[in-house]
């Protein structure tokens, strides 16, 4: 499950400064994650801290982590229409790209979870209770397993958005979500991916909450190569993770 | 006259674009519907020695409990190693049976979590030094954008823990307490408080 050329530069242990300070293996984000606290967004309010975060070394427990792969994924993970008898209602679409880290190198052999609502904007779940419709073939959650180059690639069916109570008339942009580890506990990563062209977009706090010059990153393309002939459309969503350079585009642009 | 070396506009050298970090969004409340593993809470194998649950619960700034979080632990085995080629020492299966390094819990409606491991053992800090045995945690939830990160110490290792190059450095000692897990039968608590009063210390890592 593992790849010894992928590994990101590692200085051995005694590289330590001679105050203790260890350097980071993996790049901080600047300006990428939204701020835990954003007001619009009202489950922050009694959730987010409200202490600044401690900033933490990156030893052995931070760059490693759990190498998930093929022992987590069954044949059906990767197909969400085909987990029922029947097809599930809606538009079918394949969504792949690449898992990749922020020096460009791809992040191979990683467990990438995803979940979502039916067509009609509806979660399998039972704190989901607005009136739109169940599918009876459609349980939307999912799973796949990045390949040597870190490409993933799953089917299922276009989602709706769906109302919240976040504020008068509040509708979520429809969306998939992410569930990432990489290869170490510092690259773990949680996200939603949008479709492109959303009026609800300009909306929805949670999308907005992303700094501006990253909130596209969330935004996936539609991809003519990727659709295929009288069955589903395409869409190509690429995944960055914490790699072991900083890129000059993370920097937030306050001017 | 001019020659053709000196061009009026330069041309800076162009280099390749990396790409750019992927942001965070939070976990929503539907998280159950792919992230909840069977064997998730199971660090180590039921009949393994030596086994302990870690329990307590994720709470608010109200301190309500948090019915739609899901609590994650990373560590090292009681030898201190680390199946993983990135460990500088090298990577080096754990001599205990089943043992996985990973849990993943997610909170019932009181916001408990429980997570059934074994305690790590020490780990060299990279300075000389080591750190006191703990497991690495992220909490994902509603309402929060991004996971937070947090530590889990042991209170019954308190010499080792005096000498801890994390809890040694928080800015705020008197915050300390906040990252100890306390023994009860059969394990350790430990309750990870969000916001407000004894709010749990969060790292940025």
């Amino acid at each position: 499950m593992t790849d010894q050329d992928v590994s990101p530069r590692l200085e051995s242990p005694d590289s330590a400064g001679r105050d203790g300070t260890v350097p980071d293996r993996y790049v901080r984000p600047h300006g990428v994650h939204p701020d835990l606290a954003s007001p619009a967004y009202r489950s922050t309010g009694r959730r987010a801290p409200s202490q600044p975060l401690v900033p933490l070394a990156q030893r052995l427990t931070e760059i490693t982590g759990p190498l998930y792969g093929e022992d987590r994924v069954t044949e059906s993970d990767a197909d969400l229409t085909r987990q029922h008898d029947g097809e599930p209602l809606g538009q079918r679409i394949v969504v792949h790209g690449r898992v990749l880290d922020s020096d460009g190198r791809p992040v191979s052999n990683t467990l990438v979870e995803v979940w979502q609502a039916n067509a009609a904007g509806r979660y399998r779940h039972v704190v989901d209770n607005w009136p739109a419709p169940l599918d009876p073939n459609f349980s939307g959650g999912g799973r796949v397993v990045t390949g040597p180059d870190g490409s993933y690639r799953f089917t299922t069916i276009q989602p709706g958005a769906y109302p919240w109570g976040n504020h008068p008339n509040a509708w979520r942009p429809a969306h998939i979500h992410f569930s990432l580890f990489g290869r170490a506990f510092t690259q773990r990563l949680v996200t939603q991916m949008y479709f492109p062209g959303d009026p609800l977009l300009a909306y929805d706090p949670i999308y907005q909450s992303v700094p501006e010059q990253a909130r596209e990153r969330l935004v996936s393309t539609f991809d003519w190569d990727a659709t295929q002939p009288d069955w589903a459309l395409g869409f190509r969503f690429d995944i960055v993770l914490r790699g072991a350079a900083a890129t000059p585009t993370e920097e937030p642009h306050d001017d | 006259m001019m020659t053709d070396a000196a061009p009026t506009t330069p041309t800076l050298p162009t280099t390749p674009a990396l790409p750019a970090l992927t942001p965070s969004q939070t976990v929503g409340p539907f998280l159950h519907i792919i992230l909840p593993w069977p064997d998730g809470p199971e660090v180590v194998p039921p009949e393994t020695p030596g086994r302990i649950v870690i329990r307590g619960r994720v709470l608010d700034g109200d301190g309500a409990g948090l019915a739609d979080a899901m609590v994650e632990t990373w560590q090292a085995d009681p030898d201190g190693r680390f199946a993983h080629p990135d460990d500088p020492r090298g990577a080096s299966a754990s001599a205990m049976a089943g043992f996985r390094g990973f849990g993943r819990a997610t909170t019932a409606s009181d916001g408990g979590y429980a997570i059934a491991t074994v305690k790590p053992g020490r780990l060299p800090d990279g300075a000389g030094r080591e750190e006191a045995p703990h497991l690495d945690v992220s909490v994902f939830a509603r309402g929060l954008l991004d996971r937070v990160v947090t530590r889990i110490y042991f209170a019954d290792e308190a010499e080792v823990n005096a000498a801890d190059p994390v809890l040694r450095s928080l800015p705020d000692a008197s915050r300390r307490d906040t990252l100890i897990a306390v023994a009860e039968p059969g394990g350790y608590r430990f309750d990870i408080r969000l916001q407000g009063d004894r709010e749990t210390v969060f790292f940025d890592v």
